[in-house]
């Protein structure tokens, strides 16, 4: 580990991340004034209806890790870069994380306006399909137990990817053949609704940006010290690990 | 002006609850970590 | 082309004339599907007009298990006897050993499907109203598709710990999209209308996903 890397990185660390941290909380803080205050109360839905404002974004930062876990995946299969690497395992965490609190506060939205828990509407099933295929990667990541984790997770990765085309497809059609009510309304949308969302969006972007650079942070020091670990047993293994 | 809606409350409850749970294990992690960079230190391990 | 396609002749030639002779692995699955259709039919009365509606989807169910209790048992045999080592330092390109494999599980799971179909027929008296060569074909392009992810996953699974479970684990968020298609399409020309969309999406997620394991595959193999 060389010293001017870690210096650099600890500036890095101790100057801008808590800066960020602060405008984040404050953007967030924002966002959640607008949301609840400031955004004009839904017609038929009530209050209820700004769950949206929470649950739509969560759904967007999600499939944009997502994204992002498809191109470091594929940066990997190219180049074996260990930073993609770990981009890619810390957008499928973040990910999967606001994938969850999308999944959580569909139902919590649905039981009131629809007065059942759940609803195999499209945005719902589809959101959950990607769930189940982003966390068995992390399964995967989890019980690997070869040296070569990354490559099979990248692997793993653009199947994935690929595989959200037919997701949509495949539920599409069957929604066409069985309609169901969707979920969160489908139309236009009034655009103070729209600004309140954006500003969501923002602020939720901020915030999974630093959650995944923290996350980030952590993965490349749990590295620094498995490798010290092995250099050490490699020099002396009479020390055990 | 918002009136007293619980799902409303559980939803906007929920998605801070789980956000901060997974933020509680970077952190637990990281301070395990240090640790663990401290007794390797300690042991004359260069990490 | 003759070699890749010579290696892959051989392999699946010594695939199934292992199979062939051990006739223990055949018999315990062919007893496996005896066990699950009777299962299902205890499960789902067949006498039930519902269960002849869902009638499809018993049946994917039950050749996904099928195939999933297969996939584990024909890797299984290759890491006792060190076989992937083998095709590692063998200068057999990896494409031919995968096709091999999956070709060899393909013929594995439809002949077990061959075998639980006339039974899920006679206990669900089940009639198709639409077009059957549909059903032919939806058979192979369903078997085909969850068994070249099967083969794929399986390798991959042979380096994690949990093995067994990490199959399905990694295996059926990823055939989600062909399963709906494949129940949906049987049920559909069960009961009388043509699948023709879902008989093309399948199609297309076979070439996709064929494509792509082939192009990985050599990665996960080699991956130590």
């Amino acid at each position: 580990m060389s010293c001017e890397s870690c210096i650099s990185d600890w500036i890095l660390l101790k100057k801008a991340f808590p800066i960020l941290g602060v405008l984040t909380a404050i953007l967030l803080a924002y966002a959640f004034y607008q949301a609840l205050w400031v955004a004009p109360t839904e017609q038929t839905m009530g209050s209820v209806q700004r769950i949206f404002y929470y649950h739509v974004p969560s759904a967007i930062i999600g499939f944009m890790l997502f994204f992002i876990n498809f191109g470091a995946s594929i940066f990997y299969l190219i180049k074996r870069n260990p930073a993609a690497d770990m981009v890619a395992l810390v957008t499928a965490e973040v990910g999967v994380v606001f994938l969850t609190v999308n999944l959580v506060t569909g139902p919590i939205w649905a039981r009131p306006v629809w007065g059942i828990w759940w609803t195999w509407d499209m945005r719902l099933t589809s959101t959950l399909v990607l769930w189940l295929i982003y966390v068995s990667y992390l399964f995967l990541r989890r019980f690997s137990s070869s040296g070569e984790t990354p490559l099979l997770a990248a692997a793993l990765a653009v199947l994935g990817a690929l595989c959200v085309p037919f997701v949509y497809f495949s539920i599409w059609f069957f929604r066409t053949q069985h309609p169901q009510p969707v979920m969160g309304g489908g139309g236009s949308i009034d655009p103070r609704m729209l600004h309140v969302l954006l500003i969501n969006w923002l602020a939720f972007s901020c915030f999974a940006f630093l959650v995944c650079w923290a996350r980030y942070r952590l993965e490349q020091l749990q590295r620094e010290v498995d490798a010290a670990y092995a250099m050490e047993s490699l020099r002396d293994p009479r020390r055990s690990t | 002006m918002i009136s007293a809606n619980p799902y409303l409350f559980a939803a906007y409850a929920a998605t801070w609850i789980i956000h901060i749970g997974y933020l509680m294990t970077i952190v637990r992690r990281y301070a395990r970590l240090k640790r663990e960079i401290e007794e390797m230190r300690k042991a004359g391990v260069r990490p | 082309m003759s070699a890749p396609t010579g290696i892959t002749r051989v392999t699946l030639l010594k695939d199934l004339r292992l199979e062939w002779r051990s006739k223990d692995a055949i018999n315990s699955m062919l007893f496996f599907s005896l066990l699950v259709v009777i299962v299902f039919s205890f499960s789902f009365d067949p006498s039930a007009e519902e269960s002849r509606q869902i009638a499809g989807g018993l049946v994917w169910v039950a050749f996904l298990f099928a195939a999933v209790v297969a996939l584990n048992q024909t890797w299984a045999r290759e890491i006792r006897n060190q076989v992937l080592d083998a095709y590692r330092v063998s200068p057999a390109p990896a494409n031919s050993l995968f096709i091999a494999k999956v070709l060899g599980n393909f013929i594995f799971v439809s002949v077990l499907e061959a075998l639980m179909t006339p039974l899920f027929i006679m206990f669900y008296r089940l009639r198709a109203l639409g077009p059957a060569w549909q059903l032919a074909l939806v058979a192979v392009l369903g078997t085909w598709a969850l068994v070249v992810n099967g083969t794929f996953f399986a390798a991959m699974s042979l380096r994690t710990r949990s093995r067994e479970i990490m199959l399905p684990l990694l295996l059926f968020p990823i055939s989600i999209p062909a399963l709906l298609a494949m129940v949906q399409a049987t049920t559909a020309i069960l009961g009388g209308e043509g699948a023709r969309f879902w008989i093309m999406l399948l199609a297309t997620y076979d070439l996709v996903f064929t494509t792509v394991c082939l192009l990985l595959f050599e990665t996960v193999l080699n991956a130590e």
